[in-house]
């Protein structure tokens, strides 16, 4: 908590997700670098030790700090996603913390969504389990740029250098099947502290950095993509006042690339081209505006744009069609139907859509394509073949995470069912 | 330069979530305190709509147990941007027999808020309320969603919340449901803190130093008003203090603090050793207050 009046302008925000079962210790490493970060108020260390001091617990149990709600401390598991948050001086972090048992796919999926980075967690008397590749193969899933392996529990395998190894090189023997283009490995023991803030005194054969130190300086910039410039207009801006009699400002946030004043822009689906005029904020006008930034742009013309709309550049404009490909994660208790028909939610855009064809089912645990199985139940994870009633503009999930998904709504509940990603 | 720090981070995700209950809602909300992340909250809706005004009302759950100061700072704000006002009185709750009012020491209209909350949401039709709860105030918090879907008796049902991926919000209802909109979700107390001094937001002057009437309970300093009970052993005292929350007068902690200016407040905070809530007597009711409250329709 060090981050005061002289260093905050400079911060920057890294948003990560952890998995793992109540058995690899995830709780206790992430009750590990809110305490050793600082991050634990007095009267919340209270609460746990007294806690701790009920259920008989020799020492303070820190994986008591993020269990939220009663139905959990009472069955000592955690059923949802919960965020937390702690800072340093260099970054401010929003943790998605998520269960990592099978029946709780789709909160990883969840967690994922929005993280640049996936800590897995492996018990190291254990070594990779199914249950890894998992983690693993939904953080590829969901194109976390990231993944840190911490190998876990050094402690109880007497910090041994060759079993460290062993679990790295079993790992990469997978890491081909991933669509990942950063994994790293630390070997930790989350109870003790070894390498996750401070470096460990057991470990000298380690040579690289400490979890923390990997959360504080790993290289995020480059995670968004600034080449297609994609603005979904989310809001219409008219103050009808004397002051902004003619004023028509398009509102959103930018997904993708960087829009300056003077670019010429396409209105999809309309095709009409105009170019930018003014970038507005209440602060201020700006030159230019790039992803995220939530912004208002006015156009030259006066062309007729509304929500669901997306201004692109003109040189360099999504795929359009009503035929999607996607991957698609499962919640609902009530399996996807197939011809079934469910509300479609894309960027800024509603419409309808009818699931046309299951190809396949992912075996999450053995990485293996199913042909033969077409119930998509919850938390299977399917490619399907999805038909839109009207032509959607979109990039492959690959190339933009905000205009390659979209959810599924069941019409009748109103539940989100699904989570797609566009192939 | 294609880089933005943690707070015009945290700025775009909210202006994003209140365009969205602009488009998504035909009625919404916004529920103001004359509290920092209220403040905070509005701030944010201006920057979302410029150059238009706010496209949506205040609306003030008034237990009657307020500071002064903050009824002054709520009316110049309505005013000066020109935003509807609109105030639902605790006691016109309690004088229509739909709420009890709680007796003896610790007597707190905190809970009561709730039955003229839901009164007000139905009397006004209002599909969304959107509201300043952070999700690192308190364990309950952490797992609630940006669109957090209520029942038709606005009650929240936390094993059957609806999955939030990206930035793609599910606002859909059938009649008489609403929804509660939390646009800062992810930002910390000392977000909200640095964001008001980097956009030097104008806040009650409760929140710096001032000399006030206190007393200690619990372990808490509380500040005095009229209406409230003293124990024997309790003794009023003037202190320098000032407000780390504002919320009803009977269950918000005082700091001991000279802080005067938003600098020192920030450092006050980065320094200090226990969450704001800690200064809540409502939370520090049972372990799972806020779990309990949250479930009967509370903010």
């Amino acid at each position: 908590m060090a981050n005061t009046t002289k260093g905050y302008l400079d911060m920057q925000l890294l948003r990560f997700t952890t998995a793992g079962s109540v058995d690899d210790g995830k709780s206790t490493l992430i009750g590990r670098l809110l305490y050793d970060s600082k991050s634990i108020f007095e009267d919340q260390m209270e609460a746990i030790e007294l806690s701790s001091k009920k259920k008989g617990e020799e020492h303070v149990n820190l994986a008591l700090l993020t269990d939220g709600l009663r139905a959990e401390r009472e069955q000592g598991i955690t059923i949802d996603v919960a965020y937390r948050y702690f800072a340093t001086p260099k970054r401010k972090f929003i943790i998605a913390d998520t269960p990592g048992h099978i029946q709780y796919t789709r909160n990883m999926v969840t967690g994922a969504s929005t993280a640049n980075l996936a800590i897995v967690l492996i018990d190291a008397r254990n070594g990779v389990v199914e249950q890894t590749l998992r983690h693993a193969y939904i953080a590829s899933l969901l194109q976390i740029p990231h993944i840190v392996v911490c190998v876990n529990k050094m402690d109880l395998v007497d910090y041994d250098e060759e079993k460290y190894h062993e679990i790295r090189n079993h790992f990469m023997e997978f890491a081909p099947k991933l669509d990942v283009k950063d994994i790293r490995f630390v070997p930790i023991s989350a109870l003790k502290g070894d390498n996750v803030v401070d470096r460990s005194k057991n470990m000298d054969w380690y040579k690289g950095s400490t979890l923390m130190h990997i959360l504080e300086n790993i290289y995020i910039a480059g995670d968004q993509n600034y080449v297609d410039a994609r603005f979904p207009v989310q809001y219409v801006i008219r103050p009808m006042t004397d002051e902004y009699h003619d004023y028509r400002g398009y509102a959103g946030r930018i997904d993708g690339g960087i829009f300056k004043v003077g670019d010429k822009v396409t209105a999809l689906p309309s095709g009409l081209e105009s170019k930018i005029k003014s970038i507005d904020t209440l602060n201020g006008t700006l030159k230019e505006a790039f992803a995220p930034q939530s912004v208002t742009m006015t156009l030259e013309d006066n062309i007729d744009i509304s929500r669901g709309n997306m201004i692109v550049k003109s040189n360099n404009v999504p795929e359009n069609g009503q035929d999607i490909k996607a991957m698609i994660s499962w919640f609902n208790e009530r399996p996807l139907a197939i011809n079934g028909k469910y509300s479609f939610k894309h960027t800024s855009s509603d419409l309808r859509c009818m699931i046309k064809d299951v190809s396949f089912k992912m075996d999450i645990n053995s990485l293996e394509r199913n042909y033969d199985d077409k119930t998509v139940k919850m938390n299977d994870i399917a490619r399907v073949e999805i038909r839109t009633t009207k032509p959607i503009f979109y990039d492959s999930y690959r190339l933009n995470r905000y205009t390659g998904s979209f959810i599924l709504i069941d019409e009748g509940t109103n539940e989100t069912v699904g989570a797609g990603m566009i192939i | 330069m294609t880089n933005i720090n943690h707070l015009r981070e945290l700025e775009s995700e909210s202006i994003f979530v209140l365009r969205e209950v602009a488009a998504q809602f035909e009625n919404p909300v916004m529920l103001f305190s004359g509290g920092k992340d209220s403040i905070v909250m509005f701030h944010l809706a201006r920057k979302a709509f410029f150059p238009a005004k706010v496209p949506f009302a205040l609306l003030h759950i008034d237990t009657g147990h307020n500071f002064e100061e903050t009824i002054q700072f709520r009316d110049n704000l309505a005013e000066k941007h020109g935003v509807r006002m609109i105030v639902k009185y605790v006691q016109d709750s309690i004088d229509k027999g739909r709420a009890v009012e709680e007796i003896g020491v610790g007597a707190s209209r905190n809970v009561l808020q709730t039955v003229t909350l839901l009164d007000a949401i139905e009397e006004l039709k209002v599909d969304c309320a959107m509201g300043g709860g952070r999700r690192d105030e308190e364990k309950a918090r952490a797992k609630e969603r940006f669109f957090s879907h209520r029942d038709e008796f606005g009650q929240w049902d936390p094993k059957n919340q609806r999955p939030e991926l990206w930035n793609l919000f599910n606002g859909k209802k059938r009649p008489g449901e609403h929804f509660r909109v939390f646009p800062i979700s992810n930002w910390t107390e000392m977000d909200v803190w640095q964001y008001i001094l980097m956009e030097n937001i104008e806040i009650p002057n409760l929140y710096f130093t001032h000399k006030r009437k206190v007393f200690q309970r619990d372990g808490m300093w509380l500040a005095f008003a009229p209406f409230m009970k003293l124990k024997d052993s309790e003794e009023l005292i003037e202190m320098d203090v000032r407000c780390r929350t504002i919320g009803d007068i009977t269950c918000t902690g005082v700091t001991v603090s000279k802080a005067d200016s938003l600098e020192e407040i920030v450092e006050e905070i980065a320094a200090t050793r226990v969450t704001e809530r800690g200064g809540r007597s409502d939370d520090k009711r049972s372990e799972a207050a806020m779990e309990d409250r949250k479930k009967e329709g509370y903010f």
